[in-house]
């Protein structure tokens, strides 16, 4: 089951959480996905060990998605 | 200053594919680096002529007030206590500056236990064994990069270079200071790990000078995770090449 994470003030939230074969679920984490980008949130997906990606559509085949906020100087 | 058009820090964003997450756009630089558009991207080249920099300033700062003190003493040994003010700023200048640079990494707020608890699952889940034992004695985050050995913290890194003997303090946060610390150490490192020039182009930087001025001025509890970083051992993570 792949999981569609936030970081936010609870530690971490589930958003959404889908398999590639249900497209149902994949639909719903598409629509939390998208609802998240316009709140502000960056999606980064672990690409391997010490290596991450910025991605801006659910890589469906991803185990975990992890959303962040933007960071900034100072 | 005007910056070559290869130097920008536009977005740059490519179509997934090989070993990319399939099915998603993935940009390559850092967006935040949007909002620095006016910097040059930081690179090995541009952290070496910023070092030496610094090691100018500070032998700016140093010199004259040295020279003052010998030649009030050399005119007349009775103006010693000037000249001992003198030597006093020579040395608390720099001192300011190193200790300004070890605040980067200083421990902030900390939220409930049950978020704090949550945020540690999630952070330990992007590190290895090594990394997690070192962040539990140290709070700080082992990351190996490009430009050098990183040790992340809750708002701010320290990037050690040039074989252990410099380190550069930077100065980045995740904008909402209300997250759980590894929380905070965790939208960080992953920021640092999808665009390491670009981590450093988006943060300020706060110190660059000999790993010792730092060490002295760090908390003793996250001094292991400095040596560690500088003897490069104890943890995994990509080479670099």
């Amino acid at each position: 089951m792949a999981r569609l994470i936030r970081m936010d003030r609870t530690g971490h939230s589930t958003v959404a959480e889908w398999r590639a074969d249900d497209p149902a679920a994949v639909e719903a984490a598409v629509q939390a996905f998208r609802r998240e980008l316009d709140r502000g949130y960056l999606a980064m997906v672990t690409t391997g060990p010490g290596q991450a990606e910025q991605v801006r559509e659910l890589p469906v085949g991803a185990d975990t998605v992890i959303l962040r906020r933007p960071i900034s100087g100072g | 200053m005007l910056t070559a058009p290869d130097e920008r820090c536009d977005a740059e964003v490519v179509m997934a594919a090989g070993g990319g997450p399939p099915g998603g756009l993935r940009t390559a630089v850092l967006p935040e680096t949007a909002t620095v558009y006016w910097r040059p991207r930081v690179d090995a080249a541009r952290l070496r002529r910023i070092g030496r920099l610094w090691t100018l300033t500070t032998v700016g700062h140093v010199v004259p007030f040295l020279l003052a003190g010998a030649v009030l003493i050399w005119l007349e040994p009775l103006s010693a206590p000037v000249a001992l003010i003198c030597l006093a700023h020579a040395w608390v200048i720099p001192e300011l500056y190193a200790s300004r640079g070890a605040n980067v990494v200083r421990p902030g707020r900390r939220s409930d236990e049950s978020s704090e608890r949550a945020a540690l699952g999630l952070l330990g889940d992007l590190v290895g064994h090594a990394e997690r034992d070192l962040h539990a004695r140290t709070g700080l985050v082992l990351e190996r990069g490009r430009l050098g050995t990183w040790l992340v913290g809750e708002a701010g890194a320290l990037l050690v270079r040039s074989r252990g003997r410099r380190v550069d303090c930077w100065c980045v946060h995740v904008d909402d200071q209300q997250l759980p610390s590894a929380d905070r150490i965790a939208h960080l490192l992953l920021a640092l790990r999808a665009d390491e020039q670009g981590f450093a182009t988006v943060a300020n930087l706060a110190f660059s000078g000999a790993r010792g001025r730092i060490r002295r001025r760090l908390r003793r509890e996250m001094r292991p995770a400095l040596d560690t970083a500088a003897n490069g051992d104890g943890t995994s993570g990509p080479t670099p090449p």
